[in-house]
């Protein structure tokens, strides 16, 4: 199976019933396979106008209860940053597919890149946070699509599944599970007001045409949903809360895997580069080759960098210029390096072993 | 119920201008929901950005106040996924028009079954006076200074051809017939389109000669010509004056339309 179409079928498996899309190498496999999909199963595929407008109509479904998606890459998830900040601002739970391609621009629609982490963080104004996933096989596009709605669902947040060209174009054998884990969307109790926190700092979610009579803004507003645009105190708190209920459980939310932690030199990957230090890791057995694969991208969870007490370096290699490079030296003393290789190629082991010996 | 009942007074006073028109067209508005005897849970009000989009604010259904120019894509959205909610969005000519166009012929195209009111008030008040799509030519803003130089669009024109089954034209004046075409969007499946001039004494009146509130009501009334007057008056040959508001129904018909409630 191909990586976009798992993806898809990922979403199917968690119950997805809406896709807004348009075409856009290299992700136009999801929709395709959604197009095909969603009306047999009774759901809704609609290819609308452009990316603003995808996410837009995906951020609505949401808003009448239904598992909503879109899928795109660089230039469409550029033009959706304005109303991601706006399903942040408003708690909408909503999944993004960017399936990374070589940028700025129009760049290099057919090569993959993973050059878009920092904008998946950062990308819309203001403070916020997000959660993102990065798969690196097919198996992971489909497991980590469905992970994506429960956790959108359980945190009220866009979630990102952060994969590249390589593993969306790539084709594997797959398992597909009878049923996968699923998350239900607290709705909101009735008597509480509408953006009222619960304790884990997540509102129940008054789905429309349930009676809850809510009002639903971009605009800074306070519990009862009213807009509250010019008093300090109540956007510090809102902002503080959207910020503190992805932040607060990073750890939890952490989900990343452990190869050799006893080792000194340690690679720390997500997507496709995992492939190339796993083949390094393999060919070269023992325990002296540390590997970190996150499988969750953001929040990022800083204790995954104490699994490795002996680290005397950390090597990351990346398809961009060092953007979770530049992350992981937020968080540790130990020499972190930067093995950049972009513009669509692939690391080879040869090139992450030759770095190996640089430092031994 | 009238249409009162649909207001979310915990919310009053509003924040539109004294003399703002938008007061009129959400009252005409919330009387024809009212009176299609819609129930609360089953309705939702969605806007973009801008004076107009703030009115779902001050009503008590569900209504999702969106981001700029995009109040379509995100009520085609909604309809999609439930089409048994009823949907009407409220919208300027900054918000529809502009930063919006490609929105509104797209949702016009796909004839979706949502019913557009659009508060055309020639200006950006929210921002303070700028010209927009439907700024006259000649007309003063802050940022056509010396008189807007563009031509402006008919955002009636834009529908029709775009594919809605519905668009009409009324002003803030015509209270009870804008009233009646909101009423007649509403039963009509597809896409309908009522355009609502309004007057903006803030920002388009005073530095367009019309000092008070109503003398721009009053040019309204002085300047609206029904479209069949206007077709008749072309057929016969007859000058019509430059500056005539064509009102009426403008386009009426039965296309496949899609979001129908099933």
């Amino acid at each position: 199976m191909q990586g976009n179409v798992a993806c898809a079928e990922g979403a199917l498996a968690a119950g997805c019933s809406f896709f807004g899309g348009y075409p856009i190498t290299p992700s136009t496999e999801v929709a395709e396979h959604m197009a095909q999909r969603l009306p047999r199963k009774g759901g809704t595929f609609i290819q609308m106008e452009d990316e603003i407008a995808s996410i837009a109509a995906v951020i609505g479904a949401a808003w009448t209860g239904a598992r909503a998606m879109t899928a795109t890459s660089g230039p469409g998830f550029s033009l959706m940053m304005e109303n991601i900040g706006f399903a942040v601002m408003t708690e909408t739970p909503c999944v993004i597919v960017n399936i990374q391609r070589g940028g700025p621009s129009t760049g290099q629609p057919t090569m993959s890149a993973q050059a878009d982490m920092m904008q998946c963080r950062f990308g819309s104004h203001g403070d916020y946070s997000i959660i993102a996933l990065s798969p690196a096989s097919v198996q992971e596009m489909y497991e980590l699509t469905a992970a994506a709605f429960n956790l959108a669902d359980r945190f009220r947040v866009p979630v990102f599944l952060m994969a590249d060209e390589i593993i969306g174009h790539m084709r594997e054998r797959i398992e597909i599970p009878d049923s996968v884990p699923k998350v239900e969307r607290k709705l909101l109790k009735q008597g509480v007001l509408p953006f009222h926190p619960d304790d884990d700092l997540v509102p129940g979610f008054p789905q429309f045409g349930k009676g809850y009579g809510v009002h639903v803004t971009g605009l800074t507003h306070d519990e009862r949903g009213y807009p509250c645009a010019t008093n300090p105190r109540v956007h510090e708190q809102l902002v503080r809360r959207l910020v503190e209920k992805v932040e607060g459980k990073r750890h939890e939310i952490a989900d990343y895997r452990v190869t050799n932690p006893d080792a000194e030199l340690v690679f720390i990957t997500y997507g496709s580069p995992a492939r190339t230090v796993e083949q390094v890791v393999h060919d070269n057995p023992g325990k002296e080759i540390g590997h970190l694969r996150f499988r969750t991208v953001w929040p990022f969870s800083e204790n995954a960098l104490r699994e490795f007490p002996n680290a005397r370096a950390f090597l990351v290699p990346e398809q961009n210029l060092g953007q979770m490079a530049r992350e992981i030296e937020r968080h540790t003393s130990v020499p972190v390096i930067r093995l950049p290789r972009f513009g669509g190629a692939l690391h080879t082991p040869g090139e992450l072993v030759a770095a190996l010996e640089g430092l031994k | 119920m009238t249409f009162t009942d649909w207001l979310r007074a915990d919310r009053l006073p509003h924040i539109y201008c004294a003399g703002c028109g938008n007061g009129t067209v959400i009252n005409c508005t919330l009387n024809a929901v009212d009176q299609m005897g819609w129930k609360k849970e089953e309705t939702v009000f969605v806007s973009g950005i801008g004076c107009s989009s703030r009115a779902p604010g001050y009503i008590v259904t569900d209504s999702l106040h969106t981001t700029h120019g995009r109040a379509l894509a995100f009520a085609t959205g909604i309809k999609m996924a439930n089409p048994a909610l009823n949907i009407v969005v409220f919208t300027g000519d900054g918000d529809l028009a502009a930063i919006g166009g490609n929105h509104f012929i797209h949702a016009c195209r796909r004839n979706i079954d949502l019913t557009v009111v659009c508060m055309n008030n020639m200006i950006y008040g929210m921002t303070g006076g700028q010209g927009s799509p439907t700024t006259p030519p000649g007309a003063l803003s802050t940022t056509t200074p010396y008189g807007s130089e563009e031509p402006a669009f008919d955002l009636c024109e834009l529908a029709a051809a775009a594919g809605a089954n519905y668009a009409a034209r009324w002003t803030s004046y015509h209270v009870k017939e804008l009233t009646h075409a909101v009423l007649a969007g509403l039963r009509t499946p597809g896409f309908s389109f009522i355009e609502a001039l309004v007057q903006c004494p803030t920002n388009y009146g005073r530095r367009n000669k019309f000092r008070q509130p109503l003398d721009q009501v009053e040019y309204f009334k002085t300047h609206g010509m029904l479209v069949e007057k206007v077709r008749r008056l072309h057929e016969e040959g007859r000058e019509i004056p430059p500056d005539t508001i064509v009102l009426g129904e403008l386009a009426r018909r039965n296309r496949p339309a899609m979001g129908v409630k099933r």
